[in-house]
């Protein structure tokens, strides 16, 4: 059975859960295999975490000249490792840089793409989601290696054992890879909460919150969610960029979506209207949110949000 | 220096968005205009013209598309740029971004040497957020992707990029392709001086011919994948909507979330 590639998501050799998702994914359209871009010092670590899901081999590529620079230098990377393993697919996790990296890895190989798929079948056939959520798409690659991203909450991961197999892939980056210079890097501060992308529970906030995001945060974290914010609060300098849910901003797919002071505009539809369950809260009552919600009310949230907050809590013990 | 501004003619995201028969979009029968994440990028290509104030700089606003979209070419006039190009053929109908990027970098390099490619952060329609990268790799040139800022002094350019787990300063040296978030800053409107000076500014039409593209590299037949189905999603229907009152809302909404697990 062919290979499948999958590029791992970690930081620092800790694995983030998409690539168990893609791990599961990949088996249905052949034999999984990790590919770990990273310092040598996580490498067994990951390999270890990929073990638990499927993964037949684990790629090590040191990424000593890959790091410091933008995209390039990843795509040469696994156009060589692609041109070695003849994959029957390379799935990667959908995220800004890594769809840039599949850009440029489909030209390099002459091969087809598909960016935030949903779903992925035995077949190839991805589904995606498209025009603010208001259409799904199925399709396949028709030329070429299939390269696929695939978002967050695609699939549920399978347990599975895999030999995990190391094999350590030596890769020669081109000085011409190398020219786009990351010059300083502040790792973003870990919140304590969920990944907004990845999170079963998203509890946003807008304009209705007048800048105050305790209410919202409150629920947040009596529900062990991911908090959210609309355009409107962004552009407002209330929450920084990467809370943004939305058509600039993170498209979010959760079992549970809680927004708060947020009118619902075709812009922030589009980055959350394929949540399972939608729930809204805000005074106008005329607010174009009210026509997605399973459950909406019409109030101020700074006195229903602390509400409701203290009966989670309560229900919790 | 000479700056190429990519602009796409997009269906309006407001309006009632369709897949043709053949699921190719519906670029005729929905209203169309320059897509707005596009305006960005001319924006920040003003910018830099006009920061670089003495320099000789020129922004050539390029497009590929219907006939239509010659109108995101002059709205880009009409905010400043300096010319436009667009790339019209009957056989680039239903391209893919392999082949948009194809006929993109054919476009940039009948144009000359060129120092900066600005694209915005997606289109509005599509969405993939792939095209900046892919011609930046059939150019053979770097990009600096998704910025937040952009400086540019001399040869050299620094962006801010708000990556998916860090803030990022990257550094490059032109020739390269960048592309520009929502966050870089707010597009200008046209003024009445720039919309009557827009109509003197040169508008090219250019074919695949003129680009040396064969129209079997292009199209839906020459598609690097293919669309099996499209269905619209089945409408939202409004669940229950109560009206707060003195801490009825908040009860409703805590035997909600109970009756649905969530706590």
């Amino acid at each position: 059975m062919a290979e499948v590639l999958v590029l791992i998501d970690h930081v620092a050799g800790q694995v983030k859960k998409p690539t168990y998702e893609l791990l599961t994914l990949a088996a249905k359209l052949g034999e999984p295999s990790a590919v770990y871009i990273g310092g040598a010092d996580g490498a067994a670590g990951a390999a270890e975490a990929v073990k638990g899901y499927g993964a037949e081999k684990v790629y090590v590529i040191d990424d000593a000249q890959i790091k410091g620079y933008l995209v390039a230098p990843k795509a040469e990377a696994l156009a060589q490792l692609a041109g070695t393993a003849s994959p029957a697919a390379i799935l990667l996790p959908s995220s800004a840089e890594n769809k840039e990296v599949a850009a440029r890895l489909a030209i390099k190989l002459d091969s087809g793409l598909i960016t935030d798929a949903v779903d992925l079948d035995e077949s190839g056939v991805a589904t995606q989601s498209v025009f603010a959520g208001n259409f799904t798409v199925k399709g396949k690659v028709t030329k070429g290696t299939p390269i696929i991203t695939v978002k967050p909450n695609s699939a549920a991961p399978v347990e599975k054992a895999g030999a995990a197999a190391v094999t350590p892939f030596e890769v020669t980056i081109s000085d011409a890879a190398k020219t786009a210079q990351i010059v300083a890097s502040q790792p973003r501060k870990a919140s304590g909460r969920p990944e907004l992308t990845e999170a079963a529970i998203v509890v946003s906030g807008g304009r209705g919150t007048g800048g105050d995001f305790s209410a919202v945060e409150g629920l947040a974290d009596a529900l062990g969610a991911a908090v959210g914010a609309s355009r409107a609060a962004v552009d407002s300098g209330w929450m920084p960029h990467t809370f943004q849910v939305g058509q600039t901003g993170k498209t979010v797919s959760p079992q549970l979506y809680v927004a708060n002071g947020i009118s619902g505009a075709i812009q922030h539809r589009a980055g959350m209207q394929t949540s399972k369950t939608i729930v809204a809260v805000n005074k106008d009552e005329e607010a174009p949110i009210f026509e997605l919600v399973d459950f909406g009310v019409v109030g101020d949230l700074h006195t229903v949000l602390p509400a409701v907050t203290d009966a989670v809590k309560a229900a919790k013990g | 220096m000479n700056i190429v501004v990519l602009v796409k003619y997009v269906p309006d995201a407001t309006a009632d968005r369709q897949f043709e028969d053949d699921f190719t979009v519906d670029r005729v029968n929905v209203d169309g205009l320059l897509s707005e994440l596009d305006e960005y990028a001319v924006e920040q290509s003003l910018q830099i013209k006009e920061k670089r104030d003495g320099e000789e700089i020129t922004v050539t606003a390029l497009t590929v598309g219907p006939q239509a979209a010659e109108a995101a070419v002059r709205k880009a006039l009409q905010m400043g740029a300096d010319k436009g190009v667009h790339v019209v053929d009957d056989a680039i109908a239903g391209s893919d971004s392999i082949a948009t990027s194809l006929v993109l970098a054919k476009a940039i390099e009948k144009l000359g040497p060129v120092d900066l490619v600005v694209g915005g952060l997606a289109s509005t329609d599509a969405g993939m957020s792939v095209v900046p990268a892919m011609l930046a790799e059939r150019l053979g040139l770097p990009q600096v992707t998704l910025a937040s800022v952009v400086e540019t002094q001399g040869d050299q350019i620094r962006i801010k990029r708000d990556g998916d787990v860090a803030t990022e300063v990257i550094g490059g040296t032109l020739p390269l392709v960048l592309s520009v978030t929502d966050q870089s800053g707010e597009a200008r409107y046209p003024s009445f001086k720039g919309i009557m000076a827009a109509k003197k500014k040169p508008l090219e039409t250019w074919s695949l011919a003129d680009l040396g593209v064969d129209a079997g590299q292009v199209g839906l037949g020459a598609a690097y994948t293919a669309v099996e189905e499209t269905a619209a999603r089945p409408p939202r229907t409004a669940g229950e909507i109560v009206t707060d009152e003195d801490g009825s809302g908040a009860k409703a909404l805590a035997e909600f979330l109970a009756s649905k697990k969530f706590i």
